[in-house]
């Protein structure tokens, strides 16, 4: 299979330029409702209107306002927001190389395979020499009139580009504070992390399915014969602190029990 | 959808509340959200005379105005043909154990590939003693490992990196692997032998440009370009409109909420910064160093 790229582009850093195709590196499944009047069964639309008149004011009549406070707006015209718009170009600006650490997931928004548009041994010898330095890189473009930031990461052999996040929307995560209490019995710790160790693995994706998915287009296939679903409810529960090292030794026994049946002894 | 969420003093709530289980140890806990939308309040549509607009929901079919109340959900099993799904249909079928992040698996944080992350949470202490929490993040944080789980949350699914950093617990939404594609699903070419001679120049070039994040980098130059364009023309007083009436959309920005503070609180303390009141949203994870 072969996906069409989306985009196309050149990587600059420093002196060194790498043509390159962009690809999605994911799929959308989520399951997409529509909107319905109720009585009717019709799908709704959205209008604006005049809240003063009540009246209906079409999208090109429309025109666009930045809210300055105290009730006040500031008018734009096209012409004005079209002034704004970044120039369109192919570069895909690398700005420096960092430690993958320094940008954590938090920034992550949304993830694209690059692949070589021309010269494939240099296109290798990118990720490999971002996987050998164990470096990722900071990069800026343009793409639909938008401005991106991204990192550009190497993973398996191949290169990525993970749009991230803009500064303003990343909470501050230095300015909180963790909870705080009573210091943590040694015992509790150990035991903790004894029970974290036994339940250690590898991570692997295939082990997870989104099953509530297939429930929903179970549920809409029930519904569309007519059939109907039960109705319950839920309580949260918590482990009292007096209670929290007897639950980790039952844990620990647990685990215990399970390793030792699928070891056969 | 009808959540249990818990109604925090400032009046933002948290998405979800629930259990994080290990073992037998039960964590409970509130999820909020570690990133906000986008900078500024943003463009609002308004009428030619700057009156601002409202929407309004309108039946297809008879160009009635609706409420919200008059709307329900539906799913297009054919061209024009829909299922309707209620609210509590879709509650009915989460899975039994709904409100658990049960952590039977962890794994080094390191494993999880850069493309599988898709939103990132901070999870609070939620009710009683915050002490196994604290022993959660503890562990994980000194051992490195994410917890790995599914739960549902507001109709959907999701599979969960839970992770600790400076001893507070995250939830990081990962991608299924049905939604994440391989690199020949999109057909990138099989890969082949680089010339050591190339990798040692890349090798050199990123030694060269290497260095710290600038985080200065990630500020919204889009919104700063409008910004700046507003405050010329609000300078020079031209289209400058003042409405009666506040448009619909702008009811909820009345009281502008801060979710670092109510995150703060939720955690039980105070900011480090002082809390900042009104259009908080400003360049706030730009660490000054």
């Amino acid at each position: 299979m072969t996906a069409r790229a989306i985009w196309k582009g050149v990587i600059k850093a420093g002196s060194a330029e790498l043509p390159v195709k962009l690809y999605s590196a994911v799929t959308e499944r989520t399951i997409h409702f529509r909107l319905l009047h109720e009585k009717d069964k019709a799908p709704v639309r959205q209008k604006m209107i005049n809240p003063e008149t009540g009246e209906e004011v079409a999208y090109e009549a429309a025109k666009k306002a930045y809210p300055v406070g105290r009730g006040r707006l500031v008018l734009l015209d096209d012409e004005e927001l079209e002034s704004l718009e970044p120039k369109e170009s192919r570069d895909i600006e690398i700005s420096r190389f960092v430690d993958p650490a320094d940008i954590d997931h938090r920034w992550y928004e949304r993830p694209y395979y690059l692949g070589p548009d021309g010269n494939t041994p240099a296109y290798f010898a990118l990720a490999e020499a971002l996987e050998n330095k164990k470096k990722e890189a900071v990069a800026h473009w343009v793409m639909r009139k938008k401005r991106y930031i991204g990192s550009l990461v190497a993973e398996g052999g191949y290169l990525t580009l993970i749009t991230l996040r803009n500064a303003e929307e990343v909470i501050d995560a230095d300015a909180l504070e963790p909870p705080a209490g009573r210091p943590l019995e040694k015992r509790e710790i150990a035991m903790a992390e004894q029970l974290v160790d036994a339940l250690t693995d590898h991570f692997e994706p295939s082990r997870y399915r989104d099953e509530y998915r297939a429930r929903v287009m179970e549920l809409i296939e029930t519904r569309a014969r007519g059939g109907k679903v039960q109705l319950k409810v839920f309580r949260p529960k918590t482990t009292k602190e007096d209670k929290l090292a007897s639950a980790l030794e039952a844990s620990l026994a647990g685990v215990g029990k399970k390793k030792r049946a699928a070891s056969g002894r | 959808m009808a959540d249990e969420e818990q109604e925090q003093p400032g009046g933002l709530r948290s998405f979800w509340t629930g259990t994080i289980t290990f073992g037998l140890v039960s964590v409970p806990v509130a999820l909020y959200p570690a990133t906000r939308g986008s900078a500024g309040p943003g463009l609002k549509m308004v009428d030619p005379e700057g009156t601002p607009l409202a929407r309004r929901y309108v039946c297809s079919e008879t160009g009635e105005e609706l409420d919200y109340e008059d709307l329900v959900r539906g799913y297009e099993i054919e061209k024009g043909k829909f299922v309707v799904v209620s609210d509590e249909e879709l509650e009915a079928i989460e899975p039994r154990k709904s409100r658990e992040i049960d952590l039977q698996t962890f794994v080094p944080l390191e494993e999880i590939e850069p493309i599988y992350f898709e939103r990132a949470y901070f999870l609070t202490p939620a009710g009683g003693s915050n002490k196994a929490y604290r022993l959660l993040a503890n562990v994980m944080e000194k051992s490195g490992r994410a917890g790995i789980a599914t739960f549902v949350m507001r109709a959907k699914e999701y599979l969960v990196a839970i992770l600790a950093e400076n001893g507070i617990l995250r939830a990081e939404t990962l991608r299924f692997q049905d939604e994440v594609r391989k690199p020949s699903d999109v057909g990138l070419p099989k890969k082949t032998k680089a010339k050591p001679a190339d990798v040692k120049r890349f090798e050199q070039l990123i030694e060269k440009h290497s260095g710290k994040v600038n985080f200065r980098e990630f500020l919204d130059e889009d919104a700063e370009r409008l910004e700046k364009l507003v405050a010329k023309k609000q300078k020079s007083h031209v289209d400058i409109v003042k409405s009666g009436v506040q448009a619909e959309e702008d009811a909820d920005g009345g009281e502008v909420v801060d979710l670092l503070e109510v995150l703060s609180r939720s955690l039980g303390g105070t900011t480090r910064k002082p809390a900042r009141k009104a259009a908080p949203r400003k360049r706030s994870a730009v660490r000054k160093k």
